[in-house]
């Protein structure tokens, strides 16, 4: 099963087997890794799954649909690197991604 | 003080449906709401997004289906007061006291939640000095725009607020359009218009930037704004002005001494009631194993609860079990001609 690290805000490292085909965001909620809060479950309707990605992750996602880029419009302090967990199917290309936490969603 | 027998929190499709089962069995009910209008997330999130799973309806948007429920409750008069927020919840005697921050106060037998994921409010600036000019320099709606007149004025966002106040206030104002990208998520007219008015002067436009930190004494007098490359920039504002959307927010209702965990009620399955006696939670609020977040799982939430509601209003009274297409007294409530 694919590996993806979660650092949080306050510096705690939780690194989990995701299974492929469910989302980073689903990863993090079905092993309470706190500070992800996916408000709408997934339905790109809310930025609250918001997560930066390692510099050396950033290309080999897959690329962002308009309506992601337009949520993290609303996101809490988006940056380059930003990403909505929601958006990010785990495969095992995706074995070893490492994301990180915002201080808040909201 | 207004009394009936229950009161709903939310004015959604989940909150829509429950009145018109309370209506069917007999019950009163008001409806409070933090928007400006009924029809909760499918209203304020995706008014013309196609929704595809209500059942008997292959196609409708989240408009259409806030129509047709408001269609479907009007034999019931329901009352709806909306823009205000319940703050306030007190037990006196057998019934709730519920006050709302507009100081709006209700006496009801119980009490629905129907709130969604919380009450919408605007997100606001990350920069925490925001805080301290929040309401007289940095404001997150326009309510008086003759305030901005001759002003300097720094709008932030992408979306369709951000851009239409940006073009209407660039007629009486310095606007100053600040994005954290190139592209933008409102109407391309009025990106198109944007563009125009920031080529002749009208706009000055910063795309790629963000709020840095603001400025002032008293009101704000200037604000830095960041590139993505670091470049800090000094920009002279009057007002500061973010549109970042909505966020949904749980408020006061954490402090009712409900069963909540991840922001979530935890209610039973049989009347979806909460820990606490004669307050029910319906609809995406709503926690219990299985739970699916879809719009026709609130409105079986939503015709349990009512039933449930029963009890509390009519404890001398016992509820009979009818359909609408037999039962006399619903068609009267209904308000249907039988001849």
């Amino acid at each position: 099963m694919p590996k993806i690290t979660y650092n949080t805000y306050d510096n705690q490292t939780h690194t989990i087997d995701v299974q492929n085909g469910l989302t980073v965001m689903e990863g993090a909620i079905q092993n309470d890794i706190p500070g992800i809060d996916a408000d709408c479950g997934g339905g790109m309707s809310c930025a609250t799954c918001h997560v930066y990605i390692n510099d050396e992750w950033l290309d080999k996602l897959p690329e962002k649909e308009d309506g992601e880029e337009d949520m993290l419009d609303m996101a809490f302090e988006p940056k380059k690197n930003s990403r909505l967990s929601c958006q990010l199917i785990v495969s095992d290309k995706l074995d070893g991604l490492v994301v990180n936490i915002p201080s808040k969603q909201v | 003080m207004i009394k009936t027998d229950v009161l709903i929190i939310g004015a959604g499709p989940t909150g829509l449906f429950c009145a018109h089962q309370l209506g069917i069995i007999g019950l009163t009910c008001e409806i409070v709401d933090n928007l400006d209008k009924a029809g909760g997330q499918c209203i304020e999130l995706y008014p013309d997004k196609p929704i595809y799973d209500i059942p008997a309806i292959p196609e409708c948007t989240g408009e259409e289906l806030t129509n047709n429920l408001l269609k479907q409750i009007k034999p019931f008069n329901v009352n709806f007061h909306l823009n205000q927020r319940v703050e306030e919840l007190k037990k006196v005697e057998n019934r709730w006291h519920v006050k709302t921050n507009n100081n709006k106060e209700f006496n009801v037998a119980s009490i629905v939640i129907a709130g969604g994921v919380g009450s919408f409010e605007p997100r606001k600036f990350p920069v925490k000095e925001c805080e301290k000019f929040e309401g007289n320099s940095v404001l997150y709606s326009v309510k008086d725009k003759t305030i901005f007149k001759d002003k300097i004025i720094s709008i932030f966002g992408g979306g369709d607020s951000a851009l239409d106040w940006a073009i209407e206030l660039s007629n009486n104002s310095k606007v100053n359009l600040i994005h954290r990208r190139d592209g933008f998520s409102g109407m391309e007219a009025s990106v198109q218009k944007v563009k125009e008015l920031n080529d002749k002067g009208k706009i000055n436009l910063y795309t790629k930037y963000q709020l840095e930190s603001v400025a002032g004494e008293d009101k704000i007098n200037s604000i830095k704004i960041k590139h993505d490359e670091g470049e800090v920039k000094e920009i002279k504002s009057d007002y500061v002005l973010g549109f970042f959307g909505l966020i949904m927010q749980l408020g006061p209702i954490l402090d009712w001494g409900l069963n909540i965990d991840k922001k979530k009620v935890a209610v039973n399955t049989e009347n979806f009631e909460t820990n606490i006696n004669g307050i029910f939670a319906i609809g995406d609020i709503c926690s219990y194993p299985g739970k699916l977040k879809l719009i026709l799982s609130g409105f079986h939430e939503g015709a349990l609860a009512a039933r449930g509601c029963f009890k509390y209003a009519k404890p001398d009274e016992k509820l009979r079990f009818e359909f609408t297409t037999t039962s006399k007294a619903a068609q009267e409530r209904l308000g249907i001609k039988i001849d």
